[in-house]
C-alpha cells in the first residue's frame, strides 16, 4: 500500500473532520480524492503541518487531523517535543511513514533508513505512540478519535505517489473555508 | 522582575484580543514572556524554532483566535520561507515583537552582523517594521496590533537595546 490507498481508505473517518494536511502530495491527492471545507490544504511551507494542526487543536473543541509525512516532520524534528509538551487531547498527529519525499521524486529519507520516529515521538515524551502498518491505518485512526487523548500514529508504508494535478484554489479561499468551516462548528 | 513597559505591552496584546502567543527566548523580551506566560487570557507556548512558531500561529489563527510571536531579529532569516508561503500567502495576521539585537548599546558583535539585515530584510519581504527605540512609544503598539489584523498581514516591532535602557 502506497499513501494514495491509505488516504483512500480513511477518508470515511476524514468526513466532516478538521483535517490539516501536508505539502506537496498528501495535499494534491487527497484533494482529489475528497475535497471539504474542513480540509486545510498547504501549498507551501515544508514541515509545519504538526505544528498548525496543534495550534488549531489547542483554541478550539474539534478533533484535528493532521495528515504529515516522515519527510516533514524530519524537517521540523523538535515538533514532537512542542506537542509532548502541550498535549492537545483533540489532535491526532497521523505520520504517514514510506520512507522517502515523495513529492520531490522519492529520494530515500533517513525515517526509512536508520531513524524510527516512533522512538523519536518517545523520546521526545509524547505519550499514546502508536507504529502500525499502512492496513491497519483506518482501524487506528478511528479508536484515536474515539479515545480522545492526543495520539501520534506512524503509518509504515511504501513510497509511491499517484499521478494528480496541483491545487488550483487560491490559498485565501482555501484558508477562509476552513476559518468560516470552524466558526460554523463552533455556533 | 517585569517593568511597567513589559506591562503595558502585555496589556496592549490582551487589549487587542491576542489569545495565543508562541515565544523564542531573549534576555530583553524576558520580562514580556514572564507577565504572557502567567496571563490567563493568553495561551502560551514556547516553540524551539520560529518557523514552528508561524505554523503554530498560523493554526490558532485559522481557528478564530489572534496569534503573535516573541523573537530576536537573528530569527529572520530562519523564518522567511514561512513567512511567505504561509503567513504572507494565505492572508494571516501575524504581530511579531522582536528584540532588535544588534543595534547601539549591542554588547555582542556577532549580533550586529544580522541587526544590519534586519530592516532591508524585512523592506524586501514587504513587511511593516516600527522602530521601537523609546519607551513611549508602547502607547503606539495599540494602533501596530490593529493594523495588522485590519491588513492581515504580518507585521515587525523591532524593540531595540535603547528601548529597554529606557523602560522603567
Amino acid at each position: 500500500m502506497i499513501r494514495y490507498d491509505i488516504l483512500k481508505e480513511i477518508v470515511p473517518i476524514l468526513k466532516d473532520r478538521l483535517v490539516v494536511c501536508n505539502i506537496g502530495s498528501p495535499s494534491q491527492e487527497l484533494y482529489q480524492l475528497f475535497d471539504q471545507p474542513s480540509n486545510f490544504y498547504m501549498l507551501g511551507t515544508m514541515g509545519l503541518c504538526s505544528s498548525i494542526g496543534l495550534g488549531l487543536a489547542q483554541v478550539q473543541d474539534q478533533t484535528v487531523i493532521a495528515i504529515d509525512g516522515d519527510g516533514s516532520v524530519l524537517t521540523n524534528l523538535a515538533t514532537l517535543s512542542t506537542i509532548a509538551n502541550n498535549p492537545a487531547d483533540n489532535f491526532i498527529l497521523l505520520i504517514i511513514d514510506n520512507g522517502s519525499y515523495g513529492s520531490t521524486g522519492d529520494q530515500p529519507t533517513y525515517a526509512g533508513m536508520a531513524t524510527s520516529l516512533t522512538e523519536v515521538a518517545l523520546a521526545c515524551g509524547c505519550k499514546n505512540v502508536v507504529e502500525c502498518s499502512a492496513k491497519e491505518t483506518s482501524t487506528e485512526l478511528a479508536k484515536a478519535i474515539s479515545s480522545e487523548q492526543m495520539t501520534i500514529i506512524i503509518s509504515k508504508c511504501q513510497p509511491g505517489n499517484v499521478d494528480v494535478s496541483v491545487i488550483d484554489e487560491d490559498p485565501v479561499y482555501i484558508a477562509n473555508r476552513f476559518s468560516n468551516c470552524i466558526k460554523e462548528l463552533r455556533s | 522582575m517585569p517593568t511597567k513597559t513589559d506591562k503595558a505591552i502585555v496589556d496592549s496584546l490582551v487589549r487587542n484580543e491576542i489569545g495565543y502567543i508562541t515565544s523564542v527566548p531573549c534576555k530583553q523580551l524576558a520580562g514580556v514572556i514572564e507577565l504572557v506566560e502567567a496571563n490567563e487570557s493568553i495561551f502560551h507556548i514556547p516553540s524551539n524554532k520560529e518557523d514552528e512558531g508561524m505554523g503554530l500561529c498560523a493554526g490558532a489563527y485559522l481557528g478564530g483566535t489572534r496569534s503573535a510571536i516573541i523573537m530576536q531579529n537573528t530569527a529572520l532569516g530562519v523564518a522567511i520561507n514561512s513567512l511567505v508561503t504561509l503567513i504572507q500567502f494565505y492572508h494571516i495576521p501575524l504581530p511579531m515583537l522582536i528584540s532588535y539585537r544588534g543595534e547601539v548599546g549591542e554588547k555582542v558583535a556577532c549580533q550586529v552582523e544580522m541587526a544590519i539585515h534586519t530592516k532591508p530584510l524585512l523592506k524586501q519581504l514587504n513587511i511593516p517594521y516600527y522602530h521601537f527605540y523609546n519607551s513611549d512609544q508602547v502607547a503606539t503598539l495599540d494602533g501596530i496590533l490593529q493594523h495588522s489584523q485590519m491588513c492581515k498581514k504580518p507585521v515587525a516591532i523591532l524593540t531595540d537595546a535603547s528601548f529597554w535602557s529606557s523602560a522603567s
